[in-house]
């Protein structure tokens, strides 16, 4: 899937993320979270991100990801709404 | 058949209460992608959605999804998050005649073919305006797939041209044709929401009324009516005393071949024994009694 936009979800609100998705230069994921539970759930929120975006096929791209202690599911569909807002793309159901 | 006295409405956007909705123990979470959700949310709390289906805490209550109409860019990508998060049932909004029926089943069936599951998807109507009710009839029997009907009532009052008010003269025949439709095609009937979250003595009054007039559950706005409207349903002790008495000389007079029986100098015939076993599925299914009390 590639990013053809810049595109976000979510908001800063108590339990929800907020997603800044933008093309990036490079074919790798960078990734910048801040979070509310970062001391405790820092690497898990990191590596859900990385494994949504993996299962998207999505690479060139940059994440900024501000969390207010978001469950897993929150954080999966606003990542993957702002990638698919990025590509101008409709969900394909078997890789979310 | 299910108890559902309710159906909570859980805005697909609101981040907090589709996390723990829940929590508050309602007999259907009924997620909304349809007018809570603003237009430029719809694919987000459409995900959300989705993936709440999909959580364990929601696997052990029944949930219903309110989708966009099969007519607006995001009916059928509702359907299809809904139906692959495995919901139990799909609530249409704004059901006017049998076709809307029938195309919303035959979409459902398109994706249960296309994820092979074998789970069928149940049908919640609302009916929300003059026609619809007209044609309640109609509706409540041409799908198996329909376990109830529903009133819409913010949208039937601006069909007909009128007002909510607090007495609730302007749903009177909306209420009366709902309800006896879904009695003819044996399925459930529910009641529109109570939207005044501040006003609980009006909310009680409006359940009472939804109650006696034989609805069996109502949609809900806000967590709070929940326990107000699971008071109001449960059986008093009273009549669960009355009932335990009924069937148990019910059972006697049937052991003994005996007709009609009476208790306290009044007659007992089948409309009672009914009225009575309904009793105890009541108090039994709200948690009142267990099984070792029957």
């Amino acid at each position: 899937m590639k990013i053809i936009n810049s595109a976000h979800a979510g908001t800063l609100e108590s339990s929800d993320i907020y997603i800044q998705i933008n093309p990036f230069k490079e074919d790798k994921i960078e990734l910048e979270l801040e979070s509310s539970v970062e001391e405790l759930y820092g690497d898990a929120i990191k590596e859900l991100i990385i494994k949504t975006l993996e299962d998207m096929n999505v690479s060139f791209v940059h994440v900024k990801a501000q969390d207010k202690g978001a469950m897993d599911l929150v954080i999966k569909a606003r990542l993957q709404a702002a990638v698919l807002r990025a590509c101008e793309s409709d969900p394909v159901w078997e890789e979310l | 058949m299910k108890l559902r006295r309710s159906m909570l409405f859980v805005p697909g956007a609101n981040t907090a209460m589709v996390c723990n909705a829940y929590v508050y123990k309602p007999d259907t979470v009924m997620f909304d992608l349809e007018d809570s959700v603003a237009l430029a949310e719809k694919d987000s709390a459409r995900l959300m959605v989705y993936h709440a289906l999909k959580h364990f805490a929601y696997q052990d209550v029944e949930t219903a999804v309110r989708v966009n109409p099969l007519d607006s860019p995001y009916g059928h990508l509702d359907i299809e998050a809904a139906v692959r998060g495995g919901v139990d049932i799909i609530r249409l909004p704004k059901t006017d005649t049998i076709d809307d029926i029938l195309d919303m089943q035959s979409v459902i069936e398109k994706v249960e073919r296309k994820i092979g599951t074998t789970k069928k998807t149940q049908l919640l109507a609302a009916i929300e305006s003059a026609l619809g009710v007209v044609n309640a009839v109609d509706i409540a029997r041409c799908s198996s797939r329909l376990m109830g009907i529903a009133l819409g009532a913010e949208d039937y009052v601006r069909d007909i041209r009128t007002q909510r008010t607090k007495e609730g003269t302007e749903l009177a025949a909306a209420r009366a044709q709902i309800l006896l439709a879904a009695r003819a095609a044996k399925i459930q009937a529910f009641d529109s929401v109570f939207s005044d979250v501040r006003d609980k003595e009006g909310f009680v009054s409006e359940v009472k009324k939804i109650k006696n007039l034989g609805f069996d559950g109502k949609s809900l706005v806000n967590p709070n009516q929940i326990y107000m409207l699971h008071d109001i349903y449960a059986p008093t002790q009273k009549e669960i005393d009355w009932a335990f008495e009924v069937i148990e000389a019910a059972e006697h007079a049937k052991k003994n071949g005996l007709g009609v029986i009476s208790i306290d100098g009044r007659m007992v015939d089948a409309p009672i024994i009914a009225r009575a076993e309904r009793t105890i599925y009541l108090a039994r299914t709200s948690g009142m009694i267990g099984e070792d009390d029957e």
